[in-house]
């Protein structure tokens, strides 16, 4: 009865997992590219391969499994943060902090094993730190409504000024083994950070994508007012995820820390717009209500094969920079496009 | 008989303005009642109480014999209220079916949603409510119809003993609009109340057994829509007789024209708009949201450019998309969207009247004349009995009716020659109102041209010489005043008579 209420159905949901439930419609080969390339992640995938086959010609080095393995080492600092800046960034919210939170809790960690506190206990605290620091971020956002971008700032600031005083502006060094195992150790050959990194993802994703309780996110992010009438408890949902990405930074902050067997006071620098960069890249909107965990991963990996690829190459590395600024605003470029393009 | 739900001497204020003073009101079992008033009677926010949005100040909301309290229209819903908002709350990167089932999707043990279980119980629901579109479709992907009749299904879908539907066809087209009449019977046939909070009257008497009128924040009173007719709810709506608001032309209908419009065209917007205004008109644009009205106004004051046509003021054809050279001309648009286009909220009142003529206050040399902008501020709010502690108050502190002279203030003080004003009474209360419509009948004593764009229809019968209808982007009908007849304009603004049919 009602002809003009009714769609079509090319576009496929890009967040929510759904294509893959039921192919509708005839099976062509044009409807499955279109479903393929309706997602963020696939789109990435093939980019990454691309650039891989073209530096595997260039270099054989590239496939060794020692460079594979630099690569995925390079992706165990940013990698959890980009998992909790996904969840952040679909919820609406965006976390400058990161980057002084990781260095927060290496050294934590570092003061607490190194004055003869057992490394269990040890990485208890400095992860409770970690939350703190979320905790603070996400109260403020929350409650007193103050935009996030100047509330993180300023964190990332205090934190960064925090624990040059607890650390009396020196790095702690000779961290013992019981400590430095979890940044070092091997399981099957493969060093536990990687391993921690990619159970994080994973975990990260399916719960992002496929739980009642994450899914707050997408609706808290694509219209607060709406979420918060339908009954979704907008405040403890933007804490918590405050709390989960500066426990993902300390989680982050232990590894390096322990890989390196010392805490330094400046790691983490810059980390904060890196993991912004590929979250973005991986599809994630600044606005709130979209993006993926496994988005935010591929650009961190993106990311990271790009800056190997032209390090293999002998690119200069002040090069780097350029590309990687080059890459974002092509990708947003393109997401305007493809919006404007849909809109009409 | 027995009420579903009554609410009892319901008050709720807010900074500035006492939104509902004292209403007691009950809706029945299986009845739909229609709450009419016009813009700022109060009529959603007494619907957002009953929903929980907002907590009365005083008074109780009996349900089913029960006092109920509600802390959030979670708790409504529990209880069985459902509302639609005038507007949308949906969230556009989601499918339709996780908006309909926001926060109550079906999940497993751990938490995880059953996707295939979603998408079936709301292909169920779609096909339920005769909506034919795909569950998983993006909503953002949708027209603003589309959207709101998802809304409606999302509000149904908890399957409520009352349902609060605010304004629900403002936007629109006809064959949706019926679909939402439509439902709205089949919904009471099945026992389900609707209060239908709305200030078409055509809708009103077509949809609902009794009519319930609020004027200024008051409960006037509730008729059987059978046992009354249009002419007794409007004087109920506006509570004085139509000259004593709008005023009346003294003299003749104006002749000479001023402005001349050919042609004009906006690629998916609108076509071939042509139409004449004459000096001291006051000339009406109408016709439904998405129609072209507010299109047509911004590329005629240049906010918009045109891809065909001519824009000719007294003699001179106007530049394409530039509304600076059109209010140099002395032709500008006053926005419908005084927060978001038309003020500037966090800076004082004084500044936001100076903005348009900021540049008849500087010196040679760049600087700003103070005491000249004092006493042009001061005379200007004066002149519009813009009512504020001091002209160095934040605009986004006055009430709505007085933000609005204000901006109506800030434009009209560049001394134009025709002005076009969106909306201009949108969300402002009855003297405010009055005060504005004082403003326009005097601009147009002096010779000063008005083209008004405005959804209520009463407001343009009271206020126009002339008014033009649009329909998809064309104009379908014009009516001089002696003629304006409701039925008359609405039949041309959903296209159900055309030009041809000169007979009425």
């Amino acid at each position: 009865m009602l002809d003009n209420v009714r769609g079509q159905n090319e576009d496929r949901p890009a967040n929510t997992g759904a294509a893959d439930h039921k192919a509708v419609g005839t099976t062509s080969l044009r409807t499955i590219l279109r479903t393929v390339f309706a997602f963020r992640e696939s789109i990435l995938i093939l980019v990454i391969l691309v650039f891989s086959a073209a530096a595997t010609i260039a270099s054989p080095v590239f496939l060794s499994w020692p460079n594979i393995e630099a690569i995925l080492v390079g992706l165990t600092t940013d990698g959890p943060v980009a998992v909790g800046m996904a969840m952040l960034f679909v919820a609406g919210g965006l976390d400058l902090s990161v980057g002084s939170t990781l260095a927060f809790t290496g050294v934590v960690a570092g003061l607490a094993v190194t004055s003869g506190f057992p490394a269990p206990l040890a990485i208890l605290a400095a992860l409770v730190a970690a939350v703190a620091v979320g905790l603070a971020n996400g109260l403020l956002i929350a409650k007193l409504r103050i935009n996030p971008f100047i509330i993180t700032l300023g964190l990332m600031i205090t934190i960064r000024g925090l624990l040059l005083v607890i650390a009396h502006g020196q790095a702690v060094l000779n961290l013992p083994e019981s400590f430095t195992v979890i940044g070092q150790g091997r399981l099957a050959g493969i060093q536990y950070p990687i391993l921690v990194t990619l159970f994080l993802v994973a975990a990260g994703d399916l719960l992002l994508r496929h739980t009642r309780f994450f899914r707050q996110n997408y609706y808290v992010g694509g219209n607060e007012r709406a979420a918060r009438l339908s009954g979704v408890r907008v405040d403890q949902v933007k804490i918590f995820n405050y709390c989960i990405i500066a426990l993902l930074a300390g989680i982050s902050g232990l590894m390096i820390t322990a890989r390196f067997g010392s805490a330094s006071l400046t790691v983490g620098s810059g980390l904060e717009l890196r993991v912004i960069t590929a979250t973005i890249i991986g599809g994630a909107s600044l606005s709130g209500g979209e993006g993926t965990v496994l988005g935010a991963f591929l650009g961190t990996l993106f990311l990271g094969v790009l800056a190997n690829v032209l390090n293999l190459l002998g690119v200069d590395v002040y090069w780097q920079n350029l590309v990687t600024g080059l890459m974002l605003i092509l990708a947003v470029v393109f997401d305007a496009a493809n919006e404007r393009r849909k809109a009409s | 008989m027995h009420d579903l739900v009554t609410l009892q001497h319901v008050e709720k204020s807010f900074p500035g303005v006492r939104a509902v003073k004292d209403v007691t009101l009950g809706v029945a079992h299986g009845e739909v009642l229609a709450l009419v008033g016009e813009n700022g009677a109060g009529k959603s926010t007494l619907g957002q109480v009953l929903a929980g949005v907002y907590r009365p100040d005083r008074g109780r909301i009996v349900l089913e014999g029960r006092e109920v309290s509600f802390g959030s229209p979670l708790d409504a819903l529990k209880a069985g209220i459902a509302i639609v908002f005038q507007e949308l709350s949906l969230v556009g990167s989601l499918s339709i079916a996780e908006n309909i089932f926001i926060n109550r999707q079906p999940v497993d043990a751990l938490n995880r949603v059953r996707w295939a279980e979603l998408y079936a119980q709301t292909a169920d629901l779609l096909r339920r409510f005769d909506v034919n579109l795909d569950p998983r479709m993006l909503v953002k992907r949708l027209s603003t119809g589309q959207q709101q009749i998802v809304e409606i299904v999302k509000a149904l879908s908890t399957l409520p003993k009352l349902l609060i539907l605010d304004e629900p066809t403002s936007s629109l087209t006809e064959t949706e609009t019926k679909y939402v009449f439509e439902a709205t019977r089949r919904l009471r046939s099945q026992g389900m109340s609707v209060l239908y909070i709305s200030h078409k009257l055509s809708e009103v008497f077509a949809l609902s057994d009794r009519v319930a009128v609020m004027r200024d924040g008051a409960f006037i009173g509730a008729l059987r829509t059978a046992q009354t007719n249009e002419n007794q709810i409007i004087s109920m709506m506006v509570g004085r007789e139509i000259g004593e608001i709008y005023g009346a032309r003294n003299g003749p209908v104006p002749a000479e024209p001023v402005l001349e419009v050919r042609g004009l065209s906006r690629r998916g917007k609108f076509k071939d708009v042509s139409f004449t205004a004459r000096r001291g008109e006051i000339l009406g644009l109408s016709g439904l949201v998405g129609s072209g009205r507010t299109e047509v106004a911004r590329v005629v004051a240049g906010v918009d450019g045109r891809d065909a046509g001519e824009v000719i003021l007294e003699g001179v054809p106007l530049p394409n998309g530039n509304s600076r050279a059109a209010s140099e001309r002395g032709l500008v648009y006053v926005t419908e969207d005084r927060k978001d286009l038309g003020l500037f909220l966090g800076m004082s009142v004084q500044d936001n009247v100076v903005a348009p003529s900021l540049r008849a206050f500087t010196s040679k040399l760049g600087f700003l004349q103070h005491a000249r902008i004092d006493a042009f501020a001061n005379a200007a709010l004066r002149a519009f009995a813009v009512r504020t502690p001091s002209v160095k108050r934040k605009v986004g502190l006055l009430s709505g009716g007085n933000q609005q002279k204000c901006l109506i203030a800030s434009w009209m003080s560049t001394h134009p020659k025709i002005v076009l004003f969106d909306e201009p009474t949108r969300g402002v209360d009855m003297g405010a109102r009055q005060d504005i419509y004082r403003k326009i009948r005097e601009y147009s004593e002096k010779g000063g041209t008005t083209i008004v764009i405005s959804s209520e229809l009463t407001e343009l019968i009271g206020l126009c010489d002339r008014i033009l209808v649009l329909y998809r982007g064309a104009i379908r009908g014009e009516v001089v005043q002696g003629d304006f007849r409701e039925e008359l304009i609405v039949s041309y603004a959903t296209g159900l008579r055309s030009p041809k049919d000169t007979r009425s």
